[in-house]
C-alpha cells in the first residue's frame, strides 16, 4: 500500500479508538484524567525502557497501561486524603511527568526516545516501522498496535456497555444494584492507558488528547443517545484525521499538529451550527420563544 | 559544589537567574493558592499549553526573538484560551473538564503546527522556541530575567493591592457582589494576573510544567494552615524554595532541563506536608488517634476495675 494510504490509516484508526472511548470520559466527566494519562505515559515508556532495554511494542503498552493505571490511583488516594480533584490531578500528573523527562535526560538519551517525539509523534516515519506478527505479511508497527487496542476495546465495551452506560449516568443507582463501580472506573482507565500509549507512539501525546476529547464533545452536542454519540465520535474523528493530514501535507507542516487543529475547528463549528444544542440554533429558539 | 558556590557568589547571570526563579516561585505560589481556592488550578495548565501559539505567532510576525514581544504573544493567546473555556462552559452542555481539555489539546497542537511553519521560515532555525516547551532557565540572559523579575514583583505588588477584594470573591461571591465590588472587573483581572504568571514562567519552566508551579507550593500550603494569607506566605516561600533548587539541580548536569527538577522539589515539599503537616498531616494524625487510642483503653480499663470494685463493695 503506498506511503500515504498507510497514514490516513493509522490516523483513523487512532481517530476511531479515541474517539469511542473518549465519550465515556466526557460523560463520567474524566477529560482531565485522560490528559493526565497522556503525559504520564511518558514514564511508563521510558520506564519499560530502561528495564527491557529494547523499544518493543509490548513492553511500552505493558509500561504504559501499568504507569496509566498507577496515575488514575494516585489521584483517587489524593482525592481521598482530602484534596479537591482538580488540584489532585494537577499534582500527580506534573510529578510524573517531570521524573520522566528527567529520565529520559539521564539514561535515554540517545535512543529515538527523544521528548519532542513524544510530545508531537512521528505519523509521518509510521510507514516506513515495518515488524512481523505471526502468519500475517510484514504491516507498519503502529497499525497493528491501534487495531489490536481497537479489538481489545470494541470487545471491552460491548461486553460491558451496560455497565458502561450504567455508571456513567447513574453511579448511585449502578451501586445499588450491585455493579462493581470502582472496577469498571479502572476498567476505563486501563482501557484509555492503552489507547493513549497505542497512539502514542504515532500522534504524540498531545494529539492523544485532543483525539479523545474533541470528537466527543462534538457529538455529545449533535445527540442525546450514547450509541449514536459513540458513532458520530468515531466519524468525526476520523473526518479530522483525514482533513489534518491532507491540511498539512498542503501546508508542510506537523500532522498532528493540524490533525488537533482540525479537531478543534470541527468543535467550534459544531458549537455554534449544531442543529439543537447549537449556539446559533439556541438564539434562534430563543427569539421564536419571545415572539409567542 | 565549591564550583557551584563560586558561580552563585560571583556569577552575575547565575544571581540574576536565582532572583527570577525565586520571585518566579514567589508569584506563582501566591496566586496559585487563590487559583486553587478558586477551583481554577487546571485553568492555569490549559494557559500554559495555549502560550505556545501565541509565542510561534509573535516570531512569525515580527521575526525576531525578542522575550518581550513573545511574551506578548502568549499573554493574547493564553487570555484568549481562559475566555475559550469559560465561553464554553457558560454557553453549552460541555462541562468544565472537558473544555479545559479541549481548548489545552487544540491550542497547543496549533502551536505545533506553528512551531513546525517556523523550523521552515527563512530564518532557518527553530530560533529555541522549542525550550518554551521544557523551560532552560540556564539559557536565559541578563535582560530576559530581569523582564521575568520586574513582572513577577510587579504581580505580586497587585496581588497584595487588591488582596482583600479576592478574598470575599472567593470565599463568597454572592456577598462581594451585594459589597458592589466589580466582580466582572475582578475576574478578569485575576485571570489576567494567572495568565501573567504563566507566560513569564514558561521560559524558565516550560509549558508543560507551569501548572505544576501554580497547583503543587498552594495545595501543600493548604496543609499548614487554614488563614488565606497564611497560606499565600506559605506557597509563595514553597515556590520559591522550589524555583531555587530546581536552578541548582539543573546546573549540575550538562543540558537537563530546569521545569522538571523545580516540579520534583515542588512535590517533594507538597509530600512532606502532606504526610508530617502539624494537624492535618497524615502521619500526625495517624500518631493522634493511636495516642487517643491508648488513652480511652486506658480509661476503659480504669472505669472497668472501678466497676469491679463497686461489685465486691
Amino acid at each position: 500500500m503506498s506511503y500515504e494510504a498507510w497514514i490516513l490509516i493509522v490516523g483513523s484508526l487512532a481517530g476511531i479508538t479515541c474517539g469511542i472511548t473518549g465519550c465515556f470520559l466526557i460523560l463520567r466527566k474524566l477529560s482531565m484524567l485522560a490528559d493526565a494519562i497522556s503525559h504520564t505515559v511518558l514514564l511508563g515508556i521510558v520506564l519499560a525502557f530502561i528495564v527491557s532495554q529494547s523499544m518493543s511494542g509490548i513492553y511500552m503498552l505493558v509500561g504504559a497501561a501499568i504507569v496509566g493505571l498507577l496515575t488514575a490511583v494516585c489521584v483517587q488516594m489524593l482525592h481521598h486524603a482530602g484534596i479537591q480533584e482538580d488540584a489532585s490531578i494537577g499534582v500527580v500528573f506534573t510529578f510524573l511527568f517531570a521524573v520522566g523527562v528527567i529520565l529520559i535526560t539521564m539514561f535515554a538519551d540517545d535512543v529515538h526516545l527523544d521528548v519532542d517525539h513524544a510530545l508531537m509523534g512521528e505519523i509521518t516515519f509510521v510507514p516506513w516501522d515495518l515488524v512481523q506478527w505471526g502468519f500475517l505479511p510484514e504491516l507498519p508497527k503502529a497499525f497493528l498496535m491501534l487495531s489490536t487496542v481497537l479489538i481489545i476495546n470494541l470487545v471491552v465495551i460491548g461486553f460491558f456497555y451496560k455497565e458502561l452506560k450504567l455508571t456513567s449516568f447513574d453511579p448511585q443507582m449502578a451501586a445499588a444494584i450491585g455493579i462493581p463501580v470502582l472496577f469498571i472506573h479502572y476498567l476505563l482507565m486501563g482501557l484509555v492507558s492503552i489507547t493513549t500509549v497505542a497512539s502514542f507512539d504515532s500522534v504524540g501525546a498531545i494529539l492523544v488528547v485532543a483525539m479523545l476529547i474533541a470528537p466527543g464533545a462534538s457529538a455529545y452536542l449533535l445527540t442525546d443517545r450514547l450509541s449514536i454519540m459513540l458513532l458520530l465520535s468515531a466519524l468525526l474523528g476520523v473526518a479530522a484525521a483525514v482533513i489534518g493530514y491532507y491540511l498539512a501535507s498542503w501546508l508542510d507542516v506537523s500532522i498532528s499538529g493540524s490533525m488537533a487543529t482540525i479537531n478543534g475547528i470541527i468543535f467550534a463549528l459544531v458549537f455554534f451550527f449544531s442543529p439543537t444544542k447549537g449556539l446559533i440554533s439556541k438564539k434562534f429558539s430563543m427569539k421564536r420563544l419571545k415572539v409567542d | 559544589m565549591n564550583d557551584l558556590l563560586k558561580m552563585i557568589m560571583f556569577d552575575a547571570n547565575t544571581q540574576w537567574v536565582l532572583l527570577g526563579t525565586v520571585l518566579l516561585g514567589v508569584a506563582s505560589g501566591v496566586l496559585g493558592s487563590i487559583a486553587l481556592l478558586r477551583k481554577q488550578s487546571l485553568i492555569g495548565d490549559a494557559v500554559a499549553h495555549a502560550a505556545l501559539p501565541g509565542i510561534c505567532m509573535a516570531f512569525l510576525l515580527t521575526g525576531e526573538k525578542s522575550l518581550l514581544v513573545l511574551l506578548l504573544g502568549a499573554t493574547i493567546t493564553g487570555l484568549l484560551a481562559a475566555y475559550c473555556i469559560q465561553y464554553i462552559i457558560s454557553s453549552s452542555i460541555i462541562k468544565e473538564d472537558a473544555a479545559i481539555c479541549l481548548v489545552l489539546s487544540v491550542f497547543f497542537g496549533f502551536g505545533i503546527v506553528l512551531l513546525t511553519r517556523v523550523a521552515q521560515s527563512s530564518s532557518g532555525n527553530k530560533s529555541g522556541l522549542n525550550d518554551f516547551i521544557f523551560g532552560q532557565a540556564a539559557s536565559l540572559v541578563g535582560n530576559d530575567v530581569k523582564l521575568m523579575a520586574g513582572a513577577a514583583a510587579v504581580l505580586i505588588f497587585v496581588t497584595a493591592l487588591i488582596f482583600k477584594e479576592l478574598k470575599v470573591l472567593t470565599f463568597d461571591p454572592a456577598f462581594a457582589k451585594g459589597l458592589g465590588l466589580p466582580t466582572g472587573f475582578l475576574n478578569f483581572l485575576f485571570l489576567s494576573l494567572l495568565v501573567a504568571a504563566v507566560v513569564i514562567g514558561i521560559q524558565a519552566v516550560g509549558v508543560i510544567l507551569m501548572a505544576a508551579l501554580l497547583i503543587t507550593p498552594a495545595i501543600a500550603a493548604r496543609y499548614w494552615t487554614n488563614s488565606l494569607s497564611k497560606m499565600i506566605v506559605i506557597s509563595g516561600i514553597f515556590g520559591a524554595v522550589s524555583g531555587m533548587s530546581g536552578t541548582f539541580l539543573s546546573t549540575l548536569g550538562q543540558g537537563l532541563p530546569t521545569g522538571p527538577f523545580i516540579v520534583v522539589t515542588a512535590t517533594a515539599l507538597f509530600l512532606i506536608s502532606m504526610l508530617f503537616a502539624p494537624e492535618r498531616g497524615l502521619v500526625t494524625k495517624w500518631i493522634k488517634r493511636m495516642v487517643n487510642n491508648k488513652q480511652l483503653r486506658n480509661n476503659k480499663l480504669l472505669h472497668s476495675e472501678k466497676r469491679s470494685g463497686y461489685h465486691e463493695l
